[in-house]
């Protein structure tokens, strides 16, 4: 891989270059950066370990004044507490049901215009792909109100539907860019060999390419999902009634006028970032192929 | 157009498969103007395309005629016409001295957050190629842990580190640095107040900065900056000849971006706040959704949103050209 090639190759492939170099400088800056990466992880991991700590950390502690670096003794209390809280089970199935139902559509819609600007030249296409790329750059905020009063002329606010298409059409643009990189890397041939065996074009996609995109759409979907999933100030906005609250507005009822429960607080937070740092770490270098690989070949 | 068209779009998706009759018979030399002619890719991105215009292009120009109205909270639940007000919205928050501390406030707090993570990112990924590889592997997995943290989990994270009477950072600069920070709370004084939101800003922004901006840096090759250390060059030299140039548009781009995201903090402030920001802690955001949701004037909210998207224009602009540039688009 490049990254290594390029970190190792100075000393491993050119020795005499390397002592020409003055190697004890070499050596000691090695050093000084690896101390550089140890306080980085330190620094970017504390929040995490303090997140997980602070969940299984007894109440006394996490009410004391005294707050210690490392934990005397760890309990699932707070766990049990945030999972006992009011519409836990409800928030779950709404946060499913909205995720799924948007990455689902997101992904129908997205494998459908990433196929058309992958593989076909037509008259507006870099237009459609500009804009692509323009309408995430609008300030979600901006949106806010208006996307408020539509809803509600459509009586979609407290319901699902309305927080779904939104959802579905703002991870649109990305799955989109992100599907096309992995269309335009299937070799144009296999198609045409489906379509000389009989096949039509839309025929040749859907039994050739569409198995090749898997690897592909799992990548966006999940990249999709963590976004809805992470999503709450719309929801906040829309779905009024307590039992349809999704995971992250439900957060919020720790927070309360008389204080915060920071154990429940930071257990719930566990729980709901623990599946998307997992399925984050699973497509990173996934999605970063993706979109290379794409932005490259056209 | 209405989120509605977008339902009645989604099950369309499959309809263009071949006629029945078509069948894949090797000899068929018979095909549909939809499933093979120029129309089809037109027909393909249509439902995309819709979606698009219903929730980003038509919310985009609601936003410009309400803009010029009068929106309260009466027109919004009567459906009752709204009233044409002309430039009055935009003259009146223009007119407000409020306006331009949040501005000023954003533009402020924007800037530094961005030039704190560039510096950050780029310090960063210039480390990472230089650390043993366990090193790195360890920072990296930091790094992606940050990243996929949920904003509303760092924003609790932060507000818990800063608790006045609980919080880790109160007991650290007290007990490890002497200094008398017993019960001190962060959020009286908004200077301090943006400290803490500006780090779980930063903190969360700059994973993508540095992985980014190390993946351009292992595009340098290694033989130019030996060659240009041999020849003489200092590390600011090489850093500046042979590195800069190749990571420079990659830079810009990922600056240019993280100006439009840090422009537009919204979440932190709001979640670091309890839902409900004290004036002085208002961001254009923050000030655009009060004047919609908190006083009722929908319209005010709307011009304010449109300012910042003027505002924000310009970056935009520049944004696409870069990504031209670089030949995303061809």
């Amino acid at each position: 891989m490049s990254t290594t090639t390029a970190t190792t190759a100075p000393g491993a492939t050119e020795p005499a270059l390397e002592t020409a170099l003055r190697p004890d400088r070499k050596k000691h800056s090695r050093h000084l950066y690896n101390l550089v990466g140890l306080v980085s992880f330190v620094v970017m991991a504390f929040p995490v370990y303090w997140l997980v700590i602070s969940a299984l950390r007894p109440n006394h502690e996490i009410r004391s004044y005294d707050q210690t670096l490392w934990p005397s003794s760890l309990t699932l209390d707070n766990f049990s507490r945030a999972i006992d809280a009011p519409n836990f089970g409800t928030a779950i199935q709404s946060s499913l049901i909205i995720c799924v139902t948007a990455v689902v559509g997101a992904m129908i819609l997205s494998t459908v215009a990433a196929f058309a600007i992958g593989r076909f030249r037509f008259a507006g296409r870099k237009v459609f792909m500009i804009i692509l790329l323009l309408v995430q750059l609008l300030p979600p905020t901006t949106m806010l109100i208006p996307l408020y009063i539509q809803l509600n002329d459509l009586g979609a606010i407290n319901e699902y539907w309305g927080v779904i298409i939104i959802y579905l059409v703002s991870t649109l643009p990305f799955a989109t860019w992100m599907i096309r990189g992995f269309v335009v890397n299937i070799p144009k041939e296999l198609e045409e060999a489906a379509m000389v065996d009989g096949c039509s074009r839309m025929g040749a996609f859907w039994r050739v390419i569409f198995p090749l995109l898997a690897p592909g759409l799992a990548a966006a979907s999940i990249f999709s999902l963590i976004n809805a999933w992470n999503e709450y100030l719309l929801a906040y906005i829309v779905l009024q009634d307590n039992d349809k609250y999704t995971l992250n507005v439900w957060l919020m009822n720790f927070t309360t006028d008389r204080g915060t429960d920071y154990g429940a607080l930071m257990a719930a937070s566990t729980l709901i970032a623990i599946p998307v740092v997992a399925f984050f770490m699973l497509v990173q270098k996934k999605m970063a192929a993706g979109l290379t690989s794409g932005a490259v070949k056209g | 157009m209405s989120a509605a068209d977008i339902k009645t779009a989604g099950p369309e998706v499959p309809a263009p498969r071949p006629p029945a009759g078509d069948g894949p018979a090797p000899s068929a030399p018979r095909r549909s103007r939809w499933t093979n002619g120029p129309l089809l890719p037109y027909l393909l991105i249509a439902p995309a395309a819709v979606a698009l215009a219903a929730v980003f292009l038509w919310p985009l120009i609601k936003t410009v005629i309400m803009s010029f109205q009068d929106v309260g909270r009466r027109e919004l639940w009567t459906g009752q016409a709204a009233e044409w007000v002309g430039l009055e919205q935009f003259t009146n928050i223009l007119g407000e001295g409020e306006f331009y501390d949040v501005l000023w406030r954003t533009v402020l707090f924007m800037v530094v957050c961005v030039v704190t993570t560039m510096a950050i990112g780029l310090f960063l990924a210039h480390s990472m190629q230089r650390m043993t590889k366990a090193v790195r592997l360890l920072l990296t997995g930091a790094l992606i842990a940050a990243w996929s943290l949920p904003l509303l989990v760092a924003t609790s994270i932060f507000r818990w580190f800063a608790d006045s009477d609980y919080g880790v950072a109160n007991m650290v600069l007290t007990e490890y640095l002497g200094l008398d920070f017993q019960g001190h709370n962060w959020f009286l004084d908004p200077k301090q107040g943006f400290v803490v939101i500006g780090a779980v800003v930063v903190w969360g922004a700059v994973p993508f900065v540095a992985v980014t901006l190390y993946a351009a840096l292992t595009q340098v090759p290694a033989e130019l900056e030996e060659a240009a250390e041999l020849d003489g060059a200092g590390r600011v030299g090489v850093f500046r000849y042979v590195t800069w140039p190749v990571i420079k548009p990659v830079f810009q781009m990922v600056a240019t971006l993280s100006v439009i995201w840090d422009f537009n903090v919204f979440g932190q402030v709001f979640l670091m706040r309890g839902n409900k920001p004290e004036p002085e802690y208002n961001l254009l955001g923050l000030y655009s959704y009060e004047k919609a949701f908190e006083s009722n004037s929908f319209s005010q909210g709307a011009a304010i949103a449109l300012i910042t998207v003027l505002l924000l224009s310009g970056v935009a602009v520049y944004y696409l050209r870069q990504l031209i540039k670089i030949g995303d688009v061809e």
